[in-house]
């Protein structure tokens, strides 16, 4: 095989942190090398400089044997055939697919866009990569997964030699991922070079000829796939073996502390009825869109409901708004941390006081040092790992931003947590730590929704598990009737 | 280069007020003198006071363009309750102040309940209010101020000018609010985050409605300190203030994209501000010229704060 890229004691420092530190590896045509590490193990830094974003501060990269330095993204696209696709989608709404698949690119005849072969162009293209789309469609109409197909297809219609995704699967549903490792297969016969991201090891396995694990910064080993397995990928990330294990307290049921009845919604829910008692921890399963973030958001009052009733330990509740919800000592992990989660530009103190800011205030002022006292009493208790309580949020890595959430309702003493996907994106070590902590809470007696996309938490961290599908409860699951295909069987409507 | 701008954006500010005051000192004699300096802290109280209430509407960001017209509307009204309508000075300041604060209070409701962009809102606003001034007026200057309300804009405190003196408390009550209250901290919230200051349990229209009020209420005390300066009702008064306000505000280091940014800051962008315009008309630099500096120096700073942004993502 041929080396296509190839970087050579790569650097990049940002102040206090060295984010990559001396990385060499190679990549040859046409493999696909998945890269894993947890957060903050330099991957993202990494692909920022592969694709131009950021430059490094010392290092060589070689592209096809001839080694550039300080390019921009529109050479190493243009010139050197290297793109990337990130979670976060380029493509304009408003226009159609081919429109986006040549942005930039336009095939023009005497001075005017020639629709018609760009049309033509598209079409072709997407039918090459087995895409059932017209190219007429505009973009804004698709779901998540086909526009992600086509930011792949614009991708391959540069060119590109390398084609770096980053957690592509993340938005994906499970059939929508399949269709996804299809079409990275079908780019890997083309010959195209892709460096492939992902937290979900599975895929890692299923797609990659080699992985290389990232720690701290640091470039740790690259393996052969055939001749690895999770756990040891595992370890080599965390840097020690780690028992995937989920601690579950059997505790008698207690009083009933939510009770939901026929709710629906103007958009999507229809007739949603469950109840939920003090210490225990409720799984909500189902795909991506089947309405378990919107339930979560509508018990909680961020969205209206159009029908239907809420009770709190048997009275009914009218939330029409998120602080009714804090009122009524509910709380709101939200699946968009970034977004719907921290304030990111505030510290970290600040962050957990966010919501009860009253406990840290003596006549309608804040005190600083009953700010600090309740922030250091919740780095203790949920080991948040933060240099300083006064950092600003957003400088935390995912995991303890997740944390800091959590806080946030810790501190308003909150009764029922709703947990939407609260392990996305967070590395290995903090999700363990997230289980434990939803674990004690509910040993504590609070009640728990706890959403999740991921089979193996769900199964393991709930006592009992409502599946959804299209805005509907198709099931309720305990005991050994919660098993994978089951819930899966009742998550497509089956 | 860009981790340099960032640094710069935190600290430059200061460099460049000592920079403008070398430079004015060194080109004309009178810039340093004690009666000039006096001047200065004359000048920028008003601006200062409304650059407060902007920094409480630029945080969320949310932009306040009525304020140039707001100040002009104090003015008006503030002398003809005093003349015409022969009310005591300090109901007429009371009426005022009640005034620009409903203003601000109907920038608000817009703004954040029925969801008109702010840039939008306001300028309607601007417009509106100041074609108000000229109807109320019949575009003439109102005379017959009484005597003792001079005291306010061209009074002492011992050998601190008043309206410096309000000023000064504005900005240490600002700070307290923004930075010591629950509110100041969700106006920071709603910059970046608006949502998740929403599902952390707040009303968050209504701490976007108490920016415009605040930012209402602040240039109507400092259209009353005008008023008190100048002696007469003007129709024209507070024509482009706005555009003060906010590159003080955005000099300052307030992101114009909202979320961050000091007080202290805002302070010393506004002392440039003053010190730059006090400085050219020193220089003797024609009206015409002292527009195209103003605008360059806007452009400028929205072009730090921009690339400073740029370069943490």
């Amino acid at each position: 095989m041929q080396t296509i890229l190839s970087v050579r004691k790569l650097v990049k420092r940002y102040p206090g942190v060295t984010a990559l530190d001396q990385i060499t590896l190679d990549f040859e045509a046409g493999e696909v090398h998945a890269i894993c590490g947890e957060n903050g193990a330099g991957k993202s830094t990494f692909i920022k400089v592969i694709t131009g974003a950021i430059k490094a501060d010392e290092g060589i990269i070689e592209v096809e044997g001839i080694p550039r330095k300080g390019y921009s993204p529109h050479e190493a696209m243009f010139s050197f055939g290297i793109s990337a696709i990130y979670q976060e989608f380029n493509l304009v709404p408003f226009l159609s697919i081919a429109e986006n698949i040549f942005l930039g690119n336009e095939p023009v005849r005497n001075g005017f866009l020639d629709i018609r072969t760009m049309n033509r162009n598209a079409s072709e293209l997407l039918k090459s990569l087995g895409i059932d789309l017209n190219p007429k469609r505009m973009v804004k109409t698709l779901t998540v997964a086909y526009q992600q197909l086509v930011e792949i297809a614009k991708a391959v219609s540069h060119n590109t030699k390398i084609l770096i995704m980053d957690e592509p699967s993340a938005p994906l549903t499970t059939n929508e991922v399949d269709k996804m490792l299809e079409l990275v297969r079908n780019l890997k016969a083309r010959g195209v070079t892709v460096i492939y991201i992902s937290h979900r090891l599975s895929e890692i396995f299923e797609l990659s000829d080699r992985v290389s694990v990232f720690r701290d910064g640091k470039f740790i080993k690259t393996l052969e796939t055939r001749s690895t397995d999770k756990k040891e990928l595992i370890s080599l990330m965390v840097g020690r073996e780690l028992a995937d294990t989920y601690t579950k307290n059997k505790i008698p049921r207690k009083e009933v502390l939510l009770e939901v009845r026929n709710l629906s919604t103007p958009t999507l829910l229809k007739d949603i009825s469950f109840s939920l008692h003090e210490g225990e921890i409720l799984g909500f399963g189902g795909l991506v869109g089947a309405g378990r973030t919107e339930l979560a958001r509508a018990i909680f009052g961020a969205d209206p409901i159009s029908g239907g009733s809420v009770l709190i330990r048997g009275t009914e509740v009218r939330i029409l708004h998120p602080s009714q919800a804090v009122g009524l000592r509910i709380g709101l992990i939200p699946e968009d941390r970034k977004q719907h989660g921290i304030v990111s530009e505030l510290s970290v103190m600040e962050n957990i006081a966010y919501s009860s800011f009253g406990k840290v205030s003596r006549f309608g002022i804040i005190m600083k040092g009953l700010l600090l006292a309740s922030g250091e009493k919740y780095k203790t208790l949920l080991r948040i790992v933060t240099p300083d309580l006064d950092k600003k949020v957003k400088e935390l890595s995912g995991g303890n931003q997740q944390k800091v959430v959590l806080a946030r309702w810790l501190a308003t003493n909150c009764d029922l947590l709703i947990f939407d996907e609260p392990t996305r994106g967070i590395d290995v070590g903090a999700k363990q730590e997230i289980y434990e902590l939803v674990s004690s809470l509910a040993a504590q007696g609070k009640a728990i929704i706890f959403i999740s996309s991921e089979m193996p938490e769900l199964l393991g961290m709930s006592d009992r598990i409502i599946v959804m599908y299209e805005g509907r409860i198709t099931g309720e699951l305990s005991g050994p009737e919660a098993t994978q295909n089951r819930v899966l069987q009742l998550a497509s409507g089956e | 280069m860009l981790k340099n701008i960032v640094f710069l954006k935190k600290y430059a500010i200061v460099g460049v007020l000592f920079v403008l005051i070398i430079f004015f000192s060194l080109v004309s004699d009178s810039f340093l003198s004690t009666g000039n300096m006096f001047m200065v802290a004359r000048q920028v109280a008003m601006l200062g006071i409304s650059a407060v209430g902007m920094t409480c509407v630029i945080l969320t960001s949310g932009i306040d363009l009525s304020v140039g017209s707001v100040m002009g509307i104090t003015n008006i009204v503030g002398a003809m309750l005093m003349t015409a309508a022969g009310l005591p000075i300090w109901l007429s300041v009371l009426i005022t102040l009640a005034m620009s604060a409903g203003i601000g209070l109907i920038n608000g409701l817009f703004v954040a309940y029925v969801r008109v962009p702010a840039l939008i809102t306001t300028l309607a606003m601007m417009t509106v209010l100041r074609g108000v001034c000229y109807v109320l007026c019949n575009g003439m200057p109102v005379w017959g101020l009484p005597e003792s309300f001079k005291v306010l804009g061209q009074g002492y405190f011992g050998p601190i000018p008043i309206p410096v003196l309000i000023m000064l408390v504005v900005f240490l009550l600002g700070w307290i609010f923004l930075n010591r209250t629950r509110s100041g901290r969700y106006l920071y919230g709603l910059g970046g985050n608006r949502e998740a200051v929403r599902l952390s349990g707040v009303y968050t229209a209504r701490i976007e409605t108490l920016g415009f009020v605040i930012s209402g209420l602040l240039t109507g005390l400092a259209g009353i300190i005008m008023l008190s300066r100048i002696n007469t009702g003007q129709p024209k008064i507070g024509t482009g203030y706005e555009m003060d306000v906010i590159t003080a505000v955005v000099l300052g280091g307030v992101s114009i994209m909202g979320g961050e940014g000091s007080l202290v800051g805002v302070l010393i962008g506004v002392l440039i501000t003053g010190v730059l315009a006090n400085g050219m008309i020193l220089m003797d630099v024609s009206e015409y010229y002292q527009q195209i500096t103003k605008g360059l120096v806007l452009l400028f700073a929205v072009t730090f704060d921009t690339m400073a942004k740029r370069h943490k993502t």
